[in-house]
């Protein structure tokens, strides 16, 4: 916990340091071209600008304690109500792309590693490699143009199609909120809209589960306990899913978690292609417009959810292997 | 008589290397890339940035090899000139964030104590950024180019490097040899380059290589959403974000820069496979 707090105060120092970079007087840009130099300079007073930036970041972290970001330059709001109406859509992406990479990547690594070097394994380390080495805005581009363009067999970019509002807000997933109101229709769109985006999000970290579960099954399959389960007469299935895959899941989980943090930066990509409105989308645009206030808050909540992830594993791990529990 | 070959390390070391295949077709997708880039001048048919609207969104002929894009501009040219530009990117990138890792780990691993604490703490906020967000902010506040590009993924890399060496240093600080240079009076700095540099740099090769690779992915990403390489530069990233709203009518804009870029990041993965197989033989079953 106190590592925890540690990296946030590093995070918060570093995200400071890179506004005072921006070679953009952030007053000037607030107030507009026809802003006259001393309706600047007052505007500069009174959010704190005309201090030393020791001072001011003191005055930051005192903002930060209370939960207050600052408020956007471009959006004339507050950062934290942004991030609020943004964060839900950046969830509810990587969840299903998550999914996607779980229901893809395990199966295709146990298949790989129950069938070792045969075509069926070549043909899942090839999924993999090419998973890991493809540019995922080519993907994006590439599965929008054709199934979206062309063939219209899915809907296109954004959350749900423009004619449609929202569902009432609850979670601010809109699959689970249209299922929580029984809007069936409603609920169709998210998904049909969800799913090009999950899937090209989703295939980088497929590729990378899928090779830590073939590999680290290999590592399992090779030990003598389960020599001695198949020897006493157990059946393949049997050994496989009661002794191996358990075994093998440790790991695999630990991937899953580390995925986590490579999949908000693919979320940049994908969601810029899809016009997804989620945190990537709006740091995008927040550098774009140097909105500093913006990307600093942005920044800090990405920079959260990778080590809350991570012990969100961490309790996963204990409940699977009642080893870590002890120590 | 022919004398027998000693086996030095090196030879060791590629007779090993020649045994995985994949790696080595790795190494020969780079070679012929790096042989490409390198010649480019020579070897275009057209000037990268010369513009022929008549020949506007040509399809592959003879005359366009990959086709020309909406300007007339001949993709192949621009390909080949763009592999210049990706393999030194990925160069130039991984030479820094390696470079000031391996300075950074390899002081955290031999001195310990309060450096090793300090060190590894800030390598922990490093982390917790998701890479492309915190490159992407660094970019936008130096400006969009694509040097400050390199500068922001050199800036998010180098704590992996800086963690690996100070594992590494850990491991071997307490070795005999170490100690033995220790007790002749040879200085900290000395025992570093001499003694334990040489024994760390397969891990760091290892992910050196899957770097580079990670790397031209980063880069053109940057440049596709514009924090990176500008247009008319032929970088490919550049080119897919110009082609993009071609990418199924006139594909040919798209799909060779993507799939040059498929190719040489495939090849540093598959070179960085078979170097981790090769450098840790527990995997290799």
């Amino acid at each position: 916990m106190g590592g925890l707090l540690f990296v946030m105060l590093g995070v918060s120092l570093l995200t400071f340091f890179l506004a005072q970079m921006v070679p953009v007087d952030p007053a000037a840009t607030a107030l507009g071209a026809n802003a006259r130099e001393e309706q600047i300079a007052a505007y500069r007073a009174q959010i704190g600008l005309d201090k030393p930036a020791t001072v001011q970041y003191v005055i930051y972290m005192g903002r930060l304690l209370r939960g207050d970001l600052g408020q956007s330059i471009r959006t004339r709001r507050p950062v934290i109500d942004d991030l609020g109406d943004y964060l839900p859509a950046t969830i509810e992406l990587s969840l299903a792309a998550m999914l996607v990479a779980v229901l893809v990547g395990i199966p295709l690594g146990v298949i790989a590693s129950l069938h070792r070097n045969s075509w069926s394994d070549a043909l899942a380390r090839m999924f993999a490699l090419v998973g890991g080495s493809m540019p995922v805005f080519y993907i994006g581009l590439l599965a929008l143009g054709i199934f979206w363009r062309q063939l219209r067999w899915l809907p296109g970019p954004g959350r749900l199609d423009s004619a449609i509002s929202a569902p009432p807000h609850i979670s601010g997933l809109y699959t689970l909120d249209a299922a929580l109101a029984g809007n069936w229709s409603l609920l169709t769109n998210a998904v049909g809209h969800l799913i090009l985006p999950a899937l090209v999000l989703g295939y980088f970290s497929a590729a990378v589960l899928l090779r830590m579960t073939r590999s680290a099954m290999l590592e399992v399959l090779g030990q003598d306990f389960v020599r001695t389960a198949k020897a006493k007469g157990l059946r393949d299935r049997v050994v496989v899913g009661r002794h191996v895959f358990k075994n093998a899941l440790p790991p695999v989980l630990t991937t899953v978690g580390m995925t986590f943090g490579s999949l908000l930066s693919g979320a940049v990509l994908t969601e810029t292609i899809f016009s997804w409105p989620g945190l990537g989308r709006y740091a995008t645009t927040s550098v774009t417009t140097l909105d500093y206030p913006a990307v600093m808050g942005v920044t800090l909540v990405a920079a959260i959810v990778y080590p809350l992830v991570n012990t969100l594993v961490d309790i996963g791990y204990s409940l699977i292997d009642p080893r870590v529990r002890v120590s | 008589m022919a004398t027998p070959q000693t086996a030095t390390p090196l030879r060791l070391f590629t007779r090993r290397f020649r045994k995985e295949t994949t790696a080595v077709i790795g190494l020969v997708i780079i070679v012929v890339f790096v042989i490409l880039a390198v010649l480019a001048g020579l070897i275009s048919p057209y000037p990268p940035l010369e513009q022929n609207i008549p020949a506007s969104l040509q399809p592959p002929s003879v005359a366009y090899l990959f086709g020309a894009d909406k300007l007339g501009r001949d993709i192949f040219s621009r390909i080949l000139h763009g592999a210049r530009i990706s393999l030194f990117t990925g160069l130039s990138v991984v030479v820094m964030a390696s470079s000031v890792g391996t300075l950074v780990g390899a002081i955290a691993g031999y001195l310990g104590g309060w450096w090793d604490e300090a060190i590894m703490r800030l390598t922990d906020i490093f982390f917790a950024f998701p890479s492309l967000i915190l490159a992407m902010a660094i970019a936008g506040a130096l400006g969009p180019s694509l040097q400050n590009a390199l500068i922001a993924v050199a800036v998010v890399s180098w704590p992996i490097y800086a963690r690996l060496m100070r594992g590494q240093v850990l491991v071997l600080r307490d070795q005999e040899f170490v100690q033995a240079a220790r007790a002749i009076g040879m200085s900290n700095l000395r025992i570093l380059l001499r003694h334990i540099l040489p024994n760390t740099l397969s891990p760091l090769l290892v992910q050196a290589s899957f770097d580079m690779g990670g790397t031209i992915l980063a880069v053109s990403g940057l440049s596709f959403i514009g924090f990176g390489a500008q247009p008319p530069t032929p970088e490919w990233g550049v080119m897919i974000s110009e082609g993009r709203n071609y990418i199924t009518t006139q594909w040919w804009l798209t799909f060779f820069p993507a799939f040059a870029m498929l190719l040489v990041v495939t090849g540093f993965n598959l070179v960085g496979d078979g170097l981790r197989d090769i450098l840790d033989p527990r995997l290799n079953k």
